[in-house]
């Protein structure tokens, strides 16, 4: 009995996680096929000096660490609330904005000025997503309705607040943060992407949100007879999403150095989707996992990478991960799934009478 | 006035996926009578409807009608408003934002020019003819909802109608409202229109009906004149209950009598879906609240648990005043509620059974107090084990469980938090008959156990098994509450009916 409990856990966890492994397996695969030294890692001196690792695997968990982010906390967001943020783009240029405000408001760049500006942009992101978290819970706007609001004036926002200059902030601690820490070869987004990792983890370690929000996401009115305000949970998602953008936002403006309008985070809140639904959690809310997406946003860029080391015109790269991404997501869906599952069995039952007669 | 037959059903029947809805009913009307259609919910009345007004296909039977050739076919709602069959139904179907006289005629109009003029002297002459307080040009929307009930049936009457159904037309009208319907109702029988009257209102089916045709569990049980018909047997034969059917309730197990201090006491308690009422329950009491499905049994214990918001009424858990707001604070109490519709407000489908046993419990030690994994299993253990809760593992969606284990894990959620006051709302309705046994058997044990609850059931025989008091509610008011030698079938019959008519 208890081993077949153990079986059904494992059964349960991989039966999530089967289709964007099994994506990630074919990518890696493909590529290995293609051309074995796409998974060259070599170490190189960077401009001040500094060994760096490169390579396209570097560059691909490098370049994904906004996505990843945002992803975990988009997860949230949909888990509980049915729906999802298509504002995060938009309100992370905001943070790229007030982190280069008020870096600009000291005479010098320390490391007291940048936690404090990171401390701001949290608090900025947070006020902005708990307006949405507001319209979603309170006033109960679909999710997409509410943020919408914000996807579409959140850049002029950010225009307000830096104004037409594009101020560049030009100092080792941001080079360090966007791109090495001296010493360190690795990426150091990578080690955003485990810090937000971690703080969730433990969050969901130490409270009872997991619970709250699966069970908001799958019955809300069954939560609010056991006790629970679904109204917290939806704005506790949001809050927590808000952390994310504003860390996607910091990440963002500190790799190039100085915040641009037009490019920080364009068109991550449909990637961050994307990556969620590619997770295989349900993009209608409820049980989630937040590795599944983070999985997802590799699985994206990886998809990118690819495409750019087979040369593909960056202006057809979109076209072609469309295709694939299709394939993924059809794979994934419930009626594909339930054929596969129906095939297996049938497998199963031709194979084993076989075992049998041996 | 009362006529030849204008609708003759015969043997209708129908099937749904896992019920049977109709199993061979007869229905007759006659012309210038009004008919109600009487039953608990789930007994067919409105499958029944939904066949003749073109909803639903008929499996078998037939349907005639006086003035059609042979049987009448009614494949959709615009068949039957052809074959003269019009509904009203319970929630006004018009749109507020237009006058009365353009709700009246909406898409009846005959290509697409409408001629105003002409279409506002009709309606006023409709309106006036049939005596409904409101006038052609007014925006229907700032008549009072009666008014606006009596335009829909103007323009049910006026598209040539022969048969009226009137599904619930009663249920948000206040009483004057009701006296207002009824002369319009009446006013139409004598104009020879046969109408169907589908409440859950004893009393209005005795004020005007005619004829009351009984279904229970999808079958016919029988047609009556109301004249001849006490309320209290029409109350029995809802329920599928002979008067005399009385005997053979052997205990389960011992009521215990109630100890002396009230756990729970409320005086004008009432929320945004139920009238104030007062209300208490002793240390170790089983309760009830009794009545026809609809009568506010259920609303009142949601007024209790904090589910609907309170509007009024004080209340003292163990003898001090506290304030009930919300579901968290009465579990806060000491209050458990295991809700009537265990699909919508009970389980949460997708999760596992450890983590719907253990929801209520988690929840209760607060936000930041996560318990351990081990924890969660030995409870989950504790319950499966003690509630013979047949699932695969504790990791299997409570969903795919059977609806009696479904319940089981609701009770074992409420169980594991040692509620002093305990609510449980229709816990048996939908599960095996063991199942039912098992779960009236462990309330007399909690009570025992000095643990006050409260048990709802539409089958009286459980609740005379298990309650020693009933408080019997109709009509959204307490009617009455039996104890003793008073908890029978036949005085729990006669206090819903209202005494002997």
């Amino acid at each position: 009995m208890k081993q077949k409990t153990r079986a059904d856990k494992r059964k349960g966890a991989l039966g999530q996680l089967m289709i964007p492994l099994i994506a990630l397996g074919i990518l890696l695969l493909f590529n290995l096929i293609r051309d074995p030294r796409f998974y060259a890692i070599s170490v190189a001196t960077n401009n001040s000096g500094n060994p760096v690792l490169t390579g396209n695997l570097i560059s691909i968990i490098d370049s994904a660490s906004e996505l990843a982010i945002i992803a975990m906390g988009m997860t949230l967001v949909t888990a509980a609330c049915g729906g999802q943020d298509i504002s995060v783009g938009a309100v992370g240029t905001i943070s790229g904005t007030i982190f280069v405000k008020v870096l600009k408001a000291f005479p010098a760049i320390n490391i007291g000025t940048v936690l404090l500006a990171a401390l701001a942009c949290c608090l900025v992101t947070i006020l902005f997503m708990s307006f949405n978290g507001t319209l979603v819970s309170v006033f109960r706007i679909q999710p997409m309705i509410a943020t919408l609001i914000l996807f579409s004036c959140g850049r002029s926002i950010a225009y307000w607040i830096v104004g037409s200059a594009t101020p560049q902030i030009d100092s080792p601690i941001i080079s360090a943060m966007g791109m090495t820490i001296p010493g360190i070869p690795i990426p150091t987004p990578v080690f955003g992407v485990l810090l937000v990792g971690l703080l969730l983890a433990a969050v969901f370690r130490f409270t009872t949100l997991r619970l709250y929000t699966e069970t908001v996401g799958v019955n809300e009115g069954a939560a609010r007879l056991n006790g629970i305000n679904p109204v917290l949970v939806k704005m506790g998602s949001f809050v927590i999403l808000g952390i994310c953008v504003a860390a996607a936002g910091i990440i963002g403006t500190s790799r190039m150095g100085q915040v641009s309008l037009k490019t920080l985070l364009v068109d991550i809140e449909m990637d961050a989707i994307l990556a969620v639904a590619i997770g295989g959690n349900s993009l209608g809310g409820g049980r989630f996992r937040i590795i599944g997406s983070v999985l997802g946003a590799y699985i994206i860029q990886m998809l990118t990478t690819t495409l750019l080391a087979m040369r593909v015109d960056p202006v057809d790269i979109k076209a072609y991960k469309a295709v694939v991404i299709i394939v993924i997501v059809v794979a994934g869906s419930p009626v594909v799934k339930r054929e596969l599952v129906r095939l297996w069995s049938l497998l199963r039952q031709r194979v084993l009478p076989a075992k049998g007669v041996k | 006035m009362q006529g030849e037959p204008v609708l003759t059903m015969r043997g209708i029947c129908k099937q749904f996926p896992g019920t049977k809805a109709l199993d061979h009913v007869d229905f007759t009307l006659r012309s210038g009578e009004i008919h109600a259609l009487m039953g608990e919910n789930g007994a067919g009345k409105s499958t029944l409807i939904k066949v003749l007004t073109g909803v639903h296909e008929k499996d078998s039977g037939s349907i005639h009608i006086s003035g059609i050739e042979g049987e009448a076919r009614i494949h959709s709602p615009q068949d039957a408003q052809n074959a003269g069959i019009s509904t009203v139904y319970q929630e006004i179907t018009l749109c507020p934002n237009l006058t009365v006289a353009e709700n009246m005629f909406i898409g009846r109009t005959d290509g697409a020019l409408v001629r105003w003029k002409e279409m506002e002297k009709k309606a006023e002459a409709i309106l006036n003819s049939l005596g409904i307080p409101a006038r052609a040009r007014q925006e229907l929307g700032s008549c009072s909802l009666a008014v606006q009930q009596m335009v829909a049936i103007a323009r049910a009457v006026d598209m040539n109608c022969k048969v009226l159904i009137l599904d619930e037309p009663t249920s948000s009208l206040d009483e004057k409202e009701v006296e207002m319907l009824f002369g319009l109702m009446r006013d139409l029988k004598n104009r020879g229109v046969g109408i169907i009257f589908v409440t859950h209102f004893l009393e209005q089916v005795y004020a005007v009906s005619d004829r009351i045709t009984v279904l229970r569990n999808g079958e016919l049980v029988g047609e009556y004149l109301a004249g001849e018909l006490p309320q209290v047997s029409l109350v029995a034969k809802m329920m599928g209950k002979s008067l005399d059917d009385m005997g053979g309730l052997e205990a389960l197990g011992q009521k215990r009598a109630p100890g002396e201090d009230p756990v729970f006491e409320a005086d004008g308690l009432a929320s945004t879906e139920c009238r104030p009422f007062d209300f208490h329950i002793r240390k170790g009491e089983v309760n009830g609240f009794t009545g026809l499905l609809g009568s506010g049994r259920s609303e009142s214990v949601r007024a209790i648990f904090g589910a609907d918001r309170v509007t009024g009424g004080r209340v003292r858990v163990k003898g001090r005043n506290v304030r009930i707001a919300s579901p968290h604070d009465a579990m806060k109490h000491g209050i458990g509620y295991l809700p009537e519709d265990r699909k919508r407000d009970g389980i949460i489908a997708d999760l596992s059974v450890r983590d719907n046993i253990i929801l209520a419990l988690q929840v209760m030690r607060g936000f930041f107090r996560p318990m351990r994994r081990s924890e969660m299993e030995a409870f989950a253990d504790e319950y499966v084990a003690a509630l013979n809760i047949k699932t695969a593992s504790k990791d299997t969606p409570v969903g795919s469980l059977s609806g009696g284990n479904q319940q089981k894990v609701i009770l074992a959620r409420w169980l594991l938090t040692h509620p002093d006051y305990l609510i449980l709302d229709e816990p048996t309705r939908g599960i095996d008959v063991g199942t039912k046994l098992e779960i009236q058997k462990l309330v007399l044990k909690l009570s025992q156990e000095d643990m006050s609850v409260t048990f709802i059931s539409s089958e009286i025989e459980e609740m005379l098994r298990t309650c020693s008091r009933l408080i019997v509610m109709r009509d959204r008011n307490i009617v009455g509450e039996l104890t003793g030698s008073r908890l029978t079938q036949a005085e729990v019959m006669k206090t819903i009916a209202g005494g002997e008519r």
